[in-house]
């Protein structure tokens, strides 16, 4: 099912510009159950020096997908098809071997749980250094100093000395400090950060989210940033992909996506999240229901089912058909998957006015 | 429904304010205090390795903290991981017993109370747990979860209890068909329904809510949100509501107490919190949290970027235990604990330079009360004020330091 084409891709020349370009991403896991449809058609590209933002809830998979670009699938019974080019190399084309020489060294992954990532047996010097000579053709002692060197770096105090810590003596925000700096160590293109903040204390995720953006100017990497909390992508990304159900339903610049969300999704997980500022009178529009079941998920747009928007649509057509990523009124850059055919005067009117009166009387 | 005319018996009807249809964001006003707490202590020996085990340090989990939560409202507590608001919420359902002060229940100091004098209490206060993954046996169907707490405390004869059950099922927007499911049968948000169905069985006057949203999804968040704030106006529960997420604590408590290592550091009403916030921390903490609207805007307030992790509470600072990380502290800060000083109505802070972001002032306001001078030496000519310790509720004399004067109720 080719619910994509090039054509319709908010980049204009993607094999000139980008560094990164997920083309028709499909990732099938077979089992006793069936067929479990974790990732259905995605297609982005990735500038250098940019941040795509990818948002959904568990299950809607962003995490799978960015294990895909990682490799992490190798050696798995999934099913990839579709491409993942890098720097013009397409990853699913290449072997096991010549995919370890990149991960790490043009792709490098930061996970949500530092503690669990970090092997609690070695120190977390040891670590860091390793990344780096399985790269480059040094000492040990030349890899220790380019450890302490990004330590330091990232921010810890002492650094000559925490290099030979265990991942139990840091703090949570230090640890995602480490594994940050063994990300970076390599200097990689492409960084992917698999919800860096989610287990750590705002002030502390105020710091990580500094870091990570000082440096990406600095480093000119790639970053995507795979999270659930709108705020963190409202701070952090240039361009927003919101998933659901294993696919891209809204993709576009993330101003225009906070502002002028075109997807009911999109729109309920605006309104489902307080503010600081909010009217705590209101009460908080969850969207009603429970994410779909990947193994059998709904016909059409799966999420007609918690859609309050359907009966809009004339016939049937969310529940009949899948809608296309296409352009919706406000340019070709913001695309969306929904049928609704006037969706931003319907947000103007009916979902503005309730999660952001202020914001609706200026418009 | 039953249980409603039976809360409304249990409640006098004179304490409970008048609510609007949206009970949680009432700042409570007159209502009597249902829990008083009063400088709770909990420290946990630190043991040395090897065969004797000695004692050789001790957390300070808590340390000195004094609240009251009003009948039928919300209080939120807000604060890193590690600054004992966790412990706080066991304290007060007595799942630790207190190292020191008290916790009066509608007046009755169950802080040191026994086994046996706490099977009674645990009708009136409950708790619903952050993960609801690990707090549900998952051996056991959610009918006898749910219905677990009647047949213990035998309020109900066994036949019917299933009716009951079935009832509180349909209240936490379950299908009251599910009672001989497994847990694993449900997901994240139906599971910590089920847990809140538990929490609800024995109708108390407390809950305890410890991070009930944080492990759920966003969307799942708000519904879960939406049910407490409906159980809170049906049946006039009192809510212990412990989160980090400071915007969700806006939503659901008009009242919040923001702690930093086992210490309240200001405690008020949302207003005095949110909008005028005078100790750094939770200046820093409001300004930390990533905001839509600002962001989309354009409109994003200047982030206040504090320093480092939160200090051992095994050795905490000498002094404000903030001082570390604050980007005001002074000599004085090192030297002497801030008190918990009456600044508003229902507004008390615990720093020397208390003040709005920016215009903290530059001389410490509490030298005087503590009878020492500038930097915090002892002063001669001054003596400690004797009034000092902290009450749990709110005097209705205070410091109004706009106007530079006492303030009155």
């Amino acid at each position: 099912m080719s619910t994509t084409s090039p054509s319709i891709l908010p980049t204009t020349d993607p094999a000139s510009e980008a560094l990164l370009s997920v083309r028709d991403l499909h990732v099938h896991f077979p089992t006793q159950d069936g067929l479990v449809k974790a990732v259905n058609g995605l297609t982005f590209d990735l500038e250098r020096g940019k941040t795509l933002g990818i948002v959904g809830e568990s299950g809607s998979g962003k995490s799978v997908s960015s294990m895909a670009i990682m490799g992490l699938h190798r050696g798995t019974n999934a099913k990839l098809s579709g491409e993942i080019v890098l720097d013009g190399v397409n990853l699913l084309d290449i072997s096991a071997e010549e995919m370890r020489k990149k991960r790490g060294r043009e792709v490098s992954m930061i996970f949500q749980d530092p503690l669990s990532a970090m092997h609690p047996y070695y120190t977390v010097g040891n670590q860091i250094a390793e990344a780096y000579r399985v790269h480059h053709d040094v000492s040990r002692k030349v890899a220790k100093q380019r450890a302490v060197e990004m330590l330091d770096r990232v921010g810890i105090p002492n650094p000559d000395k925490r290099v030979n810590d265990y991942p139990h003596q840091f703090s949570g925000g230090m640890r995602q400090r480490a594994m940050i700096a063994m990300g970076l160590i390599n200097d990689p293109n492409l960084l992917i950060a698999d919800e860096p903040t989610t287990a750590l204390d705002v002030t502390v995720q105020a710091q990580i989210l500094d870091l990570l953006q000082d440096l990406q100017r600095e480093f000119n990497s790639a970053v995507i940033i795979i999270t659930h909390d709108l705020g963190v992508v409202a701070e952090m990304a240039d361009d927003v992909l919101v998933m659901y159900a294993g696919r891209a339903v809204e993709y576009g610049p993330c101003k225009e996506i906070l502002t002028h969300p075109e997807m009911p999704y999109t729109w309920g997980l605006l309104s489902s999240v307080p503010d600081l500022t909010g009217d705590t009178d209101a009460r908080l529009i969850p969207i009603p229901g429970n994410p779909p079941s990947l193994l059998n998920p709904p016909s059409g747009c799966a999420f007609h089912p918690r859609c309050p928007h359907r009966e809009k649509v004339p016939g049937d057509l969310c529940r009949t058909e899948l809608p296309m990523l296409v352009p919706g009124q406000r340019g070709p850059m913001h695309t969306k998957r929904c049928h609704l055919p006037n969706a931003d005067a319907i947000y103007a009117a009916e979902v503005l006015p309730v999660i952001a009166p202020d914001l609706a009387e200026e418009l | 429904m039953t249980n409603d005319t039976t809360n409304q018996d249990l409640a006098p009807e004179d304490a409970v304010a008048p609510r609007a249809g949206h009970g949680a964001s009432v700042a409570p006003s007159g209502a009597k205090p249902i829990l008083e707490v009063d400088q709770l202590r909990m420290y946990f020996p630190v043991k040395s390795p090897g065969l004797f085990r000695r004692t050789v340090g001790q957390v300070q989990a808590v340390d000195g903290v004094s609240f009251q939560v009003a009948e039928a409202t919300s209080l939120g507590l807000v604060g890193e991981s590690g600054c004992g608001k966790s412990t706080t919420g066991r304290l007060i359902t007595r799942l630790y017993k207190p190292t020191a002060g008290a916790i009066r229940f509608e007046g009755q100091d169950i802080a040191q109370a026994k086994a046996s004098e706490l099977k009674p209490l645990r009708r009136e206060i409950q708790m619903i747990f952050q993960d609801p993954y690990t707090s549900l046996n998952p051996r056991q169907t959610v009918g006898s979860i749910v219905g677990a707490p009647l047949a213990i405390h035998k309020t109900l004869p066994k036949d019917k209890i299933l009716p009951r059950v079935q009832e509180l099922l349909e209240i936490v927007g379950l299908n009251p068909e599910h009672y001989n499911r497994y847990p694993h049968e449900f997901s994240g948000g139906q599971r910590q329904r089920i847990g809140i169905a538990r929490a609800l069985t024995l109708q108390p006057k407390l809950l305890v809510a410890d991070e009930p949203v944080s492990a759920l999804d966003v969307s799942i968040q708000a519904q879960v949100i939406n049910l407490l704030q409906d159980i809170q106006n049906e049946f006039g529960v009192a809510f212990l509501f412990i989160a980090h997420d400071l915007a969700i604590v806006r939503h659901f408590c008009p009242e919040i107490a923001v702690m930093y290592l086992g210490k309240i550091v200001e405690i008020g009403d949302r207003d005095s919190i949110y909008k005028n916030a005078h100790h750094p921390y939770t200046q820093a903490l409001l300004s930390a949290v990533p905001d839509v609207k600002q962001a989309a805007t354009g409109a994003r307030i200047e982030r206040i970027r504090l320093q480092g992790d939160v200090p051992s509470p095994i050795d905490p600072p000498s002094g404000c235990r903030f001082r570390t990380r604050c980007p005001i502290a002074q000599e004085i800060c090192a030297r002497h604990e801030p008190p918990l000083l009456q600044i508003g109505r229902r507004h008390k802070v615990a720093c020397h330079f208390p003040g709005r972001l920016g215009q903290a002032p530059r001389e410490p306001l509490t030298a005087g009360l503590l009878g020492v001078d500038a930097v915090g030496r002892p002063d001669p000519g001054a003596s400690p004020s004797p009034d000092l310790v902290e009450q749990p509720g709110y005097a209705d004399t205070w410091f109004d330091l706009d106007n530079k004067s006492i303030g009155r109720a």
